[in-house]
């Protein structure tokens, strides 16, 4: 345990912030996610968190606090995204990818502005790759609220969107409001992203909102099970990472911790790759009407 | 403007260019948007790791932009019928590659100023010596692509037309993000990964929405491409802002203006119908 554990590890403030604000950007990702890989639009998650980039950037040059730009800028481009977007999957890539380039654009000139104030380039690498370990306390509550929100709204909007991602047609028939629905959803996946691309950066909301869910779904057909296993997937994966990078302080090189970036990532896929190990186990049909459906007519 | 090292600088950047509205319009054909994202991205933490093993950037960059091509082709093809897959397995991928870039970075202090020249490119000041890899590279890729512009645009535009036909729509698939990877590794270290996709993504996207004939549309997506680079250096000459911001407002501008004309002709020709 003192191996694993190192002394003082939860006596340390920014330890504790950065397990909770962890965990909470890990439910949210982990639940939010599971919607984002069903109805395709992974795309669409990690550009919002670089667009959510380009705010925090600007936020930073203004001086305001960093999660405000994230969330404006986020929010933003998710009206913009779904307002072009094309109901067909390529066109939405097509216009995901343009608010993307311009808002990359604009994140060049927000940081290079920002170099010639404060002549550091440190601000790029802390936006891009966050730094879960320097949250201020103060942020904290803001933080929970915005996630408690983005989860409140998707809650109420299951079924619905469920109905709408696996078929938009039917539930257009049933009178859902699909371009209404799909926006309000986009809106919460900015909020959740800009939160956890605010806490642990850009790269790292990514992979907490695909790679838990998309392990879920891969081990469970139900959504709301999906939801459940993804969450903590996502909160096992952070801690672990939190865990992990806290430790590697002692590891080579010396007096140089690892990112938890990096040890959050690559769980994450190691959690992904291994539901491949158990999949010979499903060739078998399942049942009569699935066998009955290869073989040849 | 257009002396000394301005002049490697809008040679490579024309070079550029051609090759980004060529690959960007098959991207945009084939659906492969968020894989022209993530291959430069992928590609820039390459360059993080052949910096800090201290060899040439050019291999960190290769490697792991082909690296990443190949797991996005192989994994992301295989399961292609079913929804919404591909993208998953792209942005793992993609994640992966920067977790690794990340780890890269922190471990070398004295990287920071590298990173954003890697992200955001680095277009003014560059050497003679540059200037014929990009150019030598430049020529491959558009031999490349024209050696299989016939499947390659079979296999975007009629899937099973091609399958049909003996073409597969998987290997197309693998050789054109080969093509991507091999385009972006030369290019990265110059114009920036996230440069590199705005130039791929707002030209061919705004060709396309002006027209529907494919070479009409290539060709288009290549002019504006290049008056896109044209615009932007000239106007990063002027103010010293960074390229990157003119390139990727110009895109985006473009492709709004592609959108206006493109429902003014639909409501000319219903008014003339």
């Amino acid at each position: 345990m003192h191996y694993l554990f190192e002394p003082g590890l939860f006596a340390s403030g920014p330890v504790r912030t950065a397990l909770l604000v962890g965990a909470i950007v890990a439910v949210t990702s982990g639940v939010i996610g599971v919607f984002t890989v069903i109805r395709g639009q992974s795309f669409a998650g990690h550009a919002l968190a670089d667009v959510a980039t380009t705010g925090g950037s600007g936020a930073f040059l203004v001086g305001l606090n960093q999660f405000w730009g994230f969330l404006a800028a986020g929010i933003a481009a998710a009206a913009l995204m779904e307002g072009i977007g094309v109901q067909r999957r390529r066109g939405r890539d097509v216009a995901t990818g343009v608010v993307l380039g311009a808002a990359l654009g604009a994140a060049a000139l927000f940081l290079y502005l920002g170099t010639l104030q404060t002549s550091t380039t440190g601000a790029s690498f802390t936006v891009l790759f966050g730094s879960i370990f320097v949250i201020s306390p103060d942020t904290v509550p803001a933080l929970i609220a915005s996630g408690v929100i983005a989860l409140v709204v998707v809650a109420l909007l299951t079924r619905v969107l469920l109905l709408s991602s696996l078929s938009s047609d039917l539930a257009r028939a049933k009178g859902v409001p699909v371009r209404i629905v799909g926006m309000v959803y986009l809106a919460a996946l900015a909020v959740s992203v800009s939160l956890a691309a605010v806490a642990i950066g850009a790269v790292l909301s990514t992979a907490l909102l695909i790679g838990p869910s998309a392990t879920a779904l891969r081990v469970t057909k139900s959504p709301g099970w999906a939801m459940a296993a993804s969450a903590l997937t996502g909160v096992a994966a952070t801690w672990i990472g939190i865990v992990l990078a806290y430790d590697s302080f002692y590891w080579p090189p010396h007096g140089h911790g690892w990112p938890v970036s990096f040890f959050v990532v690559t769980l994450v896929l190691i959690g992904y790759l291994l539901t491949y190990v158990k999949r010979p186990r499903r060739l078998a049909p399942r049942s009569p009407h699935e066998g009955a459906e290869c073989s040849p007519a | 403007m257009f002396t000394g090292l301005m002049l490697n600088t809008w040679i490579t950047a024309t070079i550029v260019a051609v090759i980004a509205g060529m690959v960007g319009f098959f991207a945009v054909l084939r659906g492969q948007t968020f894989a022209a994202h993530a291959i430069p991205n992928g590609a820039f933490a390459g360059a993080a790791g052949a910096s800090l093993l201290g060899i040439n950037v050019l291999w960190g960059l290769a490697v792991f932009a082909i690296g990443g091509a190949l797991g996005i082709g192989a994994l992301g093809s295989e399961r292609q019928g079913r929804k919404g897959r591909n993208d998953v397995v792209t942005a793992l991928g993609l994640v992966l590659m920067l977790g690794l870039g990340a780890l890269f970075i922190s471990v070398s202090s004295e990287y920071a100023e590298e990173t954003y020249a890697l992200l955001f490119g680095e277009v003014f000041g560059i050497s003679q010596g540059e200037v014929l890899p990009i150019l030598l590279l430049g020529i491959v890729s558009v031999v490349a692509i024209g050696v299989a512009f016939r499947p390659l645009m079979l296999t975007s535009a009629l899937p099973e037309v091609a399958e049909a036909r003996g073409v597969s729509t998987r290997r197309a698939d693998l050789y054109f993000l080969v093509v991507m990877a091999l385009a972006t590794s030369m290019t990265v270290p110059v114009v920036g990964a996230l440069l590199m996709f705005s130039l791929m993504i707002g030209p061919a996207a705004a060709a396309r929405s002006v027209t529907a004939r494919p070479g009409v549309a290539l060709a288009l997506s290549v002019a504006i491409a290049l008056a896109t680079v044209w615009i932007s250096i000239a106007l990063s000459y002027r103010t010293n802002w960074p390229l990157g911001f003119f390139v990727g407002v110009a895109g985006a501008a473009f492709y709004l203006l592609g959108l206006g004309a493109r429902s003014l002709g639909v409501s000319r020709t219903r008014l003339a119908a």
